[in-house]
């Protein structure tokens, strides 16, 4: 009754819509375009594009390993250890050849650490926190050992083009959600996912080829997170063993906020998108205020705090309708 | 003797369906009343009010003189009710003077600090009342589950208990630890213990109780004390002649190919040695009590669980790597007893649930693409078909409809795959009557199509009503087979009872 009378009011219909989060970021870019000076200017925008996309792309292989139940807590570290192998691999050369030899090491080793995630979890039905966790420590550790704690520079001109020009990492994150979106609306695939997480018992009993369907989305996660690394990696011209190790918070964070539950069964794409933009505008508008970094992580975690108060409150309204 | 315990004109009902009718009795201070009825007659309810975990709609109990106001399990424990439940209450972590001593431990003074000297010494100190040769400070998943009933009744003692209730408690002992049970209640009836005795085990209940109370339909139709009865009137008694459901017409039986065998089938201790087999068209009822291996029997089948040795064959051909989702491809489906934990997603809508298991047909090429099409129209039949709510939006949440509503859409789930064999597990549990009716159509419907059907049920008039042929389980194992000609309550009863 309460939800069908909120409904119909316009201001409420937005408060219980999907899109909710996207109308904070609106909410978000008046409020503090006064303050942060230059917010409302294409150099701004183009800086939040830049660093978005990274974050969407790592987010999106996190947002199907959630909706499973599940988590991965390895994504920096996939980050690390394939930024440090890929530049490693293509450090002095210049063919296509070795670039191309470069990205495909970096994405099979992010597949590779996702695949090693997710045989712990299947086979050894080992708890994906602990799982991911430990390899997260691992691998960074891993990398940081593989470069003796050092960055390697020196990279093809054509694999800095990935990071450095925008259309094709635009290109790269657009295409990722879009087939990502229709692989959980459109196909068996996502069906199964979203059934996994909503009930696992019942998803067996039904046919759901369960363990095979865990195994292939922390596979994905890696793969997602490795692609995240290319793009950074040539945007900053180096591979780096600490690469990506500030982002697991924000990955986590946005996906979070954009709807997705840590408790499995539900999450969208998009979602994810409206999170991670959320995160990005706050992020650059806080930086832009020329705040202290103290005050800058402070305000960042008083306004995630914020959101995420309002945006259980809507859910117990949507949860009447 | 003067009663210890009166219960006046009790009434209970659960989402308006009366489930006790005005149930009036009386148990004498120190005697022991045993109390027997069906699955479903009403006695867990009516021990649950007592033990408050329930409230009654209506009437009032005594207890010696004063009435008891509860609806509260500590207030009835107080009063001096200990119920001791077919699952027992303990804390398998902790230890036993703990589990003893939980809510009250002995402390020094007003401070959170155990005594733990004087807490083992009063544990020993009951251990030893009931017998049970053990150190206090062992912890209770050590125990057997005889030393465990043992150890409840010391904690109804702890209390000071004036009644004690046991439900089933002979399940899951052995039966040297059935003797020592018995031995204890002997004592404490010597002692002027009043209990309450519930089980199916009739020869226990003969050899224990002072009186007896029938329950059926939540109505008391005898009590007397327990020289008046005899095996075969308390049966008769329990089954009565009432229920009249309304089943339909099964067609003649025309018995097809053979499509499931299943052939000396044993996991572990659960199973033993079970082999039947079903025919296309024939509607194969399996009776028993709860924990007679129904169920297990069923999961076993589907792939659920492992099994230790026996054979499963379909069409013919023995089936080696059992998987559900290897038994759905033969054709299989299976309809668990837990709807809500087993057969739905909760949270998903009507149509992701129907889909759920028959996805892959519609999906026309090997990238899993889905024709929302084909889903839709699927959908829209099988609504139709299990004679849905028509009310209820295909993208509403399962949870919003009522329980017969969902268990019509795990049974069209299942249907959508057109499996041969179903396995149906207590289909009509917590289903409305319409429901009910609804899905005893569609079981003769499909039976009659030529579908095998597997109907595990613990209600006999429902086996009856529906069945070609009813196998009667006990103790994991087969222990009698009646064909339609022979169908007769008592004797089913009677042979999931042991009380040939």
């Amino acid at each position: 009754m309460r939800a069908n009378v909120l409904a119909r009011n316009p201001l409420a219909g937005a408060f219980l819509s999907e899109y909710f989060v996207l109308l904070l970021t609106v909410i978000l870019f008046v409020a503090l375009a006064p303050f942060a000076v230059g917010l409302a200017s294409s150099e701004s925008a183009l800086n939040i594009v830049a660093y978005l996309i990274p974050l969407f792309i790592a987010g999106t292989g996190l947002t199907i390993v959630l909706i499973t139940g599940g988590i991965d807590l390895s994504i920096p570290a996939v980050i690390a250890l394939t930024s440090v192998v890929g530049a490693r691999l293509m450090t002095g050369e210049s063919s296509v050849i070795s670039v191309a030899v470069g990205v495909g090491a970096m994405l099979g080793v992010g597949a590779a650490i996702g695949a090693f995630n997710g045989v712990l979890i299947t086979a050894l039905r080992l708890p994906a926190f602990m799982v991911t966790l430990a390899s997260m420590l691992f691998f960074n550790g891993f990398a940081v050992w593989f470069t003796q704690s050092s960055n390697i520079g020196d990279l093809p001109a054509n694999y800095l083009a990935l990071g450095k020009q925008l259309p094709i990492a635009l290109t790269a994150a657009v295409v990722i959600g879009v087939v990502f979106h229709l692989l959980l609306s459109r196909t068996i695939f996502g069906r199964w996912i979203y059934a996994l997480g909503q009930n696992a018992v019942a998803a067996h009993i039904s046919g759901v080829p369960v363990q095979r369907l865990t195994f292939a989305t922390y596979v994905l996660s890696g793969f997602c997170a490795a692609i995240a690394s290319v793009i950074l990696t040539g945007r900053l011209e180096t591979g780096s063993p600490v690469l990506g190790r500030e982002m697991l918070l924000d990955v986590v964070g946005a996906t979070v906020l954009g709807g997705t539950s840590l408790f499995g069964g539900r999450g969208r794409i998009y979602w994810t998108f409206f999170g991670v933009l959320f995160l990005t505008v706050l992020d650059t508008a806080l930086n832009l205020m020329n705040l202290s970094q103290f005050a800058v992580t402070m305000s960042k975690g008083a306004v995630i705090l914020f959101a995420a108060v309002i945006d259980a409150t809507r859910r117990r309204f949507v949860a009447f309708a | 003797m003067k009663p210890i315990l009166e219960f006046r004109k009790i009434e209970k009902a659960f989402f308006g369906v009366r489930v006790l009718k005005g149930i009036s009795f009386s148990v004498p201070e120190g005697s022991i009343l045993g109390i027997v009825g069906e699955n479903g007659a009403g006695k867990s309810t009516m021990m649950n009010i007592l033990g408050g975990n329930l409230r009654a709609d209506g009437g009032e109990i005594l207890i010696g003189d004063e009435r008891l106001v509860a609806a509260d399990p500590r207030e009835s424990e107080r009063r001096g009710i200990a119920f001791i439940h077919q699952e027992l209450n303990l804390f398998p972590n902790l230890s036993i003077a703990e589990n003893l001593f939980l809510t009250r431990f002995p402390r020094a003074g007003g401070l959170p600090w155990i005594k733990r000297g004087e807490l083992n010494r009063r544990a020993a100190e009951l251990l030893k009342e009931v017998g049970l040769d053990v150190s206090p400070d062992r912890s209770v998943e050590t125990l057997s589950a005889g030393e465990r009933q043992l150890l409840e009744v010391a904690k109804a003692l702890s209390f000071n208990a004036r009644i004690i209730i046991f439900d089933e408690p002979t399940t899951s002992l052995t039966s040297r630890e059935i003797e020592v049970l018995f031995a204890l209640i002997a004592k404490l009836r010597a002692r002027g213990m009043t209990m309450i005795y519930i089980s199916h085990a009739l020869q226990d209940v003969f050899r224990l109780c002072d009186d007896i109370l029938v329950l059926r339909d939540g109505e008391v139709v005898a009590h007397d004390a327990t020289e008046t009865f005899s095996t075969d009137k308390l049966i008769s008694l329990m089954v009565g002649r009432s229920l009249e459901q309304v089943f339909p017409g099964r067609a003649k039986t025309r018995s097809g190919e053979v499509l499931l065998e299943v052939r000396r089938l044993v996991r572990g201790e659960v199973i033993r040695d079970v082999s039947f087999s079903l025919r296309a068209g024939e509607v194969l009822g399996i009776s028993g009590l709860m924990g007679a291996g129904r169920s297990e029997l069923a999961r076993a089948i589907f792939g659920l669980d492992r099994r230790s040795s026996g054979e499963v064959r379909i069409h013919g051909e023995t089936v080696r790597k059992s998987s559900p989702r290897a038994m759905i491809r033969r054709g299989l489906a299976f309809l668990t007893e837990n709807r809500r934990s087993e057969g739905l997603c909760m949270d998903g809508s009507i149509a992701e649930n129907l889909t759920l298991a028959a996805l892959p047909i519609y999906s026309k090429h090997a990238s899993g693409w889905l024709s929302r099409e084909n889903i839709r129209t699927a959908v829209q039949k099988m609504r139709g078909e299990v004679h849905l709510d028509a009310k209820a939006r295909s993208e509403q949440p399962i949870r919003t409809l009522s329980g017969g509503n969902q268990q019509k859409v795990v049974l069209g789930k299942w249907l959508l795959r057109n499996p041969k064999i179903l396995i149906l597990d207590e289909p009509t549990r917590g289903v409305d009557v319409g429901a009910k009716a609804e899905i005893y159509r569609l079981i003769s419907e499909l039976a009659g199509q030529g579908m095998g059907i597997l109907l595990i049920s613990s209600e006999i008039e429902e086996l009856i009503g529906l069945s070609d042929c009813i196998v009667v389980m006990r103790g994991g194992t087969i222990v009698d087979e009646l064909a339609r000609a022979e169908f007769d309550r008592e004797r089913i009863l009677r042979a999931a009872l042991k009380a040939a």
